[in-house]
Order: structure tokens, then C-alpha cells, then sequence
């Protein structure tokens, strides 16, 4: 019941993420249950009240309907989250591939520091969307262009945290290791990767939740499928059912997607669970 | 840790070190600061917060460079960090990633003087005389406060060095705690003779533990005065009921209020 009311009541994968780890603690919230079904009443009433604004809203009971008669069990829906979930994880992984060592280089290596970080400043500001004219052109698929927009959600705030992590490890536990006479191979691999993982998990956290903004802002503006799209298409086409489908869809696909990224970030950093 | 042939002869003469911090003025830490650590005995450093304490114990450790003066282990000059000289940080510096047996093992594997089975037998042998035995396999972050110490110095250990160096060690732990590291640190020493510089601001703790005290001035940082210590060993905390114990806390008390009272702080 408690993963429910998350995923309807907070859409928002980051919001979702935090309220998913208090929920496993907490015994059942009857307050909270109410609240979600008032909130679905009072949708009904409005709508069925013909209030202003919701003319062209369906209501919650047909939103149920289409979705048992004409989604649930449609392939096509299904592609929708697969083709998504496809390039949020395409977009993710690449970023974690290319940013955690290039993060590592900046923080290590002075020459390459100098050199690369002022690119990664300047490049660093421009928003994810606004890369979409640039990628389209760019790449010579939708789909490639749509993976790197989603990459380049992630890409920098992965660089920037592993970055930072570097420049800002305990002192200490770099000068113990050489006092026991480590070599700098040594030293990398067993103190300064292990040190910089808490900081990774920061960056994965928050980048799937930015991957999931950027893949469906892309797919609405550029591509002819996923989750994004379908949201879209339900728009254009007056199908108020659709939108409702859609929306409630990214936001149980992008809990489900934090849900994936804790687990791996708990196996990362097997010192922090008790 | 040959007891018939102590080494860890650390000298240290005319000091200097000053920190350059952009926007402020340069503070020298260290000036004219010279050290003489006799091995096979218990040599403690005792000063006010702030007086370059932890600063001498990193030049010793070489992690830092003097700008001026010399630095030597057994006539060797000081120039990098080295396992010869183990030093055991204020707050704990275990990696919190690696299991207390992982932490342990380190050194010796890391430089290639053991095979790894070599060292897991070694730590095993240090981890069930310092009571961790059963802690081997946790991380650091689940031990207490005395356990990490502990844990620490079988670290250092591992790596028989000619020195320990420990900078305020057991501050931090609660007065239970650190009672009793004080007197596990006490009996480790008589047991092995090990060459030791023993860093602290509190008094006690200082004559406690110490062959010898040496009083640390400050702005800039020196050792302005040096007591001997000569309570019998083995030494317990019956010692401090003894009018001995008094005598020399006394006169380390004086030195520390003559410091406190002259204008430049050196007495």
C-alpha cells in the first residue's frame, strides 16, 4: 500500500526515492491512505462537477477504464516503457562510464585538470534540453541523438561530484598509505576509488532522476516513441486518458528506477549498511 | 621491536615551519625547534592546543618538509614517509571501506615484505592479542571508539617499525576508555620496548605514560623544557597515588605556568 501511495501521490523520482526509504520504516499511514483517496474523490467530483479546467480531464474511473481496456494488455504500451527505460539506462550507464574516470583524471592529474576543466565549466551550464536542436543535427538517428541528450543529463554531475570527491579526500588516509609504503598504483586503486563511491552514489542518485526529466522532454520533442511520446500523443490527439496514463507510467518507471540505482549504490559501499 | 637493540633515534634540529595561506599574513608554526627522542623509551610531547604539535609529528611522519633545520631516524635524513615510522592520527585514519582485518594487513602486502597469507597470519596473531579478534570482518565504522585504537596501533604494528608516533591518540574517547588504552598502550611498551613519541595537551596522561616530558612553547612552536620521568615500571595507575607522581606533575605544572605567564610564551 505504502509503494502505492508514493508513486501516485509523488510522481518525482527524487521525491520518490526519499519518500520510499522512510516508508520501509514507518508502520502504515492511515492518514496518508485517506488523503490519496480523498485526493481521487475530489478529482472525480470536480470533473464530474464539469468545474472550470477540467472540462477536457478525464476523470479518475475513466482514466482506470482505458487503462484496463485498452492499455494493460496492448504490447504497444509496454514498448513505450521498454523503448524509455532503454534510454534512460543507455544515457545513465555511458555517463557513469565516461564521467566516474574522467572525474578521477581531473582530481589527479594536474596537467589533465588544467587542460579539460575549464571545457567542462563551460559546457557544464548549458541545460540537457537545450542540446536537442544541436544533437538532432548532430546524430544521424533520433535515437542516438536522444541517448546523448539523456548521457548528457548525467554526464556532468557525475563529473562534477567525482571531481569534487578527489580534491576533497581525507588527507590522512592518503599519508597512512604512504607511511605503510604503498605505491601511487596502490594508493589509487585502494584509497582514493573506495573514497570517492560515496560521492558516486551521490551522482547516480541525482542523475536518474535528471535522466528521467531529459528522456521525456527529448521524446516529446524528438522521437516517435516511449513513454514520453505516448504522454504526448494522448495530448495532440484529445485522448485525456492518455496523458493521465502516461504521466502515472514515467513516474512509476522513474521510482522503479531510483529503487534499481539504491540497491546498486548499497552493494557499492558495503561499510555503510548496518 | 628489538628489545636488546632499541632503534627509532629521531633528531630533529632547528626546526622551521611556516604556512602560507593566501590573503593572510605567512604564521610560522615551528621555530628553532629541536628534538631528540632517545630510543626504547617512552618520550612525551605535551603542549596547549594550536602550539604546532601535530605539525612536528607530520615532519617526523614526512608527510610535510621543514623550511629550515633537519630531520633524522637513526642518522638517516627524513625525507619521505616510511613504515619505519608509524603514525597513529588524532582522529581515527583506518579505511572505512576496508574490513579491520583488510586495514590491518595493509602495509605488508601492499610493499610485497609478506604474502598475503603471510600477513593474514601475522594480523590474526596481533588481532587476538588486542582483543579484536572476533572484529576482524567488521568495517571501523562498527567498532567503538577504544576499538579503533586498538585497531590502529595493530595496524601500525604490522609493520615493526622503529618508531610510533601517536598525536593525541585518545583524544576524543570517554575517561573510562581512555584510562585503559592509556594502560594498554602502557603494558605494549613494556612488553616490547618499542621506541615511542606520545603527543598530548593533558597533563596526566603525559606523566603517566612518559620516561620522559617534554614541554612544547608556543607561536612559534618549540620544546622549552624536559622533564624526566622516572616512576618504576611496570607502571600502573597505582602510580598515581605516589608522591613521586605528585613531585613530577608539580614541576610539569610549573613549566607549564611559567609558559602560560611569559609574554613570548617560552618561559
Amino acid at each position: 500500500m505504502s509503494s502505492v501511495e508514493n508513486t501516485v501521490s509523488k510522481p518525482h523520482p527524487g521525491k520518490a526515492l526519499v519518500a520510499g526509504r522512510r516508508s520501509r520504516l514507518r508502520p502504515p499511514n492511515w492518514r496518508g491512505s485517506v488523503a490519496v483517496v480523498g485526493f481521487f474523490l475530489l478529482w472525480e467530483i470536480l470533473v464530474r462537477a464539469q468545474v472550470s479546467g477540467f472540462a477536457q480531464i478525464p476523470s479518475p474511473v475513466t482514466v482506470v477504464k482505458v487503462l484496463f481496456t485498452s492499455y494493460l494488455l496492448d504490447p504497444g504500451y509496454w514498448e513505450s516503457w521498454l523503448t524509455s527505460f532503454q534510454r534512460v539506462l543507455y544515457g545513465f550507464v555511458l555517463a557513469q562510464l565516461l564521467g566516474i574516470p574522467l572525474g578521477l583524471l581531473l582530481g589527479t592529474r594536474k596537467t589533465f585538470n588544467y587542460l579539460f576543466y575549464p571545457v567542462i565549466e563551460l559546457l557544464r551550464p548549458i541545460p540537457p534540453l537545450a542540446w536537442v536542436p544541436l544533437s538532432i543535427l548532430f546524430w544521424p538517428t533520433a535515437e542516438l541523438s536522444i541517448v546523448f541528450i539523456t548521457f548528457i543529463g548525467a554526464f556532468f554531475i557525475i563529473v562534477i561530484n567525482v571531481h569534487d570527491a578527489v580534491r576533497h579526500i581525507n588527507k590522512e588516509h592518503l599519508w597512512l598509505a604512504q607511511s605503510l609504503g604503498a605505491s601511487r598504483g596502490q594508493i589509487f586503486r585502494r584509497i582514493i576509488v573506495p573514497s570517492v563511491i560515496p560521492s558516486i552514489a551521490v551522482g547516480m542518485t541525482l542523475g536518474i532522476a535528471v535522466t528521467w526529466n531529459v528522456v521525456i522532454a527529448a521524446e516529446m520533442i524528438a522521437a516517435d516513441s516511449g513513454l514520453g511520446r505516448l504522454t504526448w500523443e494522448g495530448y495532440v490527439s484529445h485522448t485525456g486518458p492518455v496523458v493521465i496514463i502516461g504521466m502515472i507510467s514515467i513516474g512509476i518507471a522513474g521510482y522503479l528506477s531510483t529503487l534499481v540505482v539504491d540497491w546498486v549504490e548499497k552493494r557499492m559501499m558495503p561499510w555503510k549498511t548496518r | 621491536m628489538s628489545k636488546d637493540h632499541p632503534r627509532g633515534h629521531l633528531v630533529a634540529r632547528g626546526l622551521k615551519k611556516t604556512y602560507q595561506q593566501k590573503g593572510h599574513a605567512p604564521v610560522t608554526v615551528l621555530e628553532d625547534c629541536n628534538l631528540d627522542i632517545e630510543p626504547g623509551k617512552l618520550t612525551v610531547i605535551m603542549g596547549s592546543s594550536g602550539c604546532g604539535k601535530s605539525t612536528l609529528a607530520y615532519l617526523l611522519a614526512g608527510y610535510i618538509k621543514p623550511d629550515a633545520g633537519s630531520l633524522s631516524i637513526d642518522g638517516r635524513a627524513i625525507t619521505s614517509p616510511g613504515p619505519d615510522r608509524v603514525l597513529v592520527f588524532q582522529e581515527t585514519a583506518l579505511w572505512p571501506w576496508m574490513s579491520v582485518m583488510d586495514n590491518v594487513m595493509f602495509g605488508p602486502v601492499a610493499r610485497g615484505d609478506q604474502s598475503t597469507a603471510q600477513a593474514r597470519k601475522a594480523a590474526l596473531e596481533l588481532l587476538e592479542r588486542f582483543g579484536l579478534i572476533d572484529f576482524r570482518d567488521k568495517y571501523p565504522g562498527q567498532l567503538s571508539g577504544g576499538m579503533k585504537r586498538r585497531a590502529e596501533i595493530a595496524q601500525a604494528l604490522m609493520n615493526h617499525p622503529q618508531v610510533m608516533i601517536l598525536d593525541e591518540p585518545f583524544r576524543g574517547l570517554d575517561e573510562m576508555t581512555r584510562e585503559l588504552m592509556q594502560e594498554y598502550y602502557m603494558r605494549l611498551f613494556e612488553d616490547t620496548a618499542l621506541t615511542t613519541l606520545f603527543i598530548t595537551s593533558e597533563l596526566e596522561e603525559a606523566v603517566f605514560l612518559a620516561d620522559r616530558v617534554l614541554v612544547m612553547g608556543e607561536t612559534p612552536g618549540r620544546i622549552v623544557s624536559s622533564i624526566e620521568v622516572d616512576l618504576p615500571h611496570p607502571r600502573s595507575f597505582e602510580v598515581l597515588d605516589s608522591q613521586a607522581y605528585l613531585d613530577i606533575k608539580r614541576e610539569a605544572m610549573d613549566a607549564l605556568y611559567n609558559l602560560a605567564l611569559s609574554p613570548e610564551g617560552t618561559g
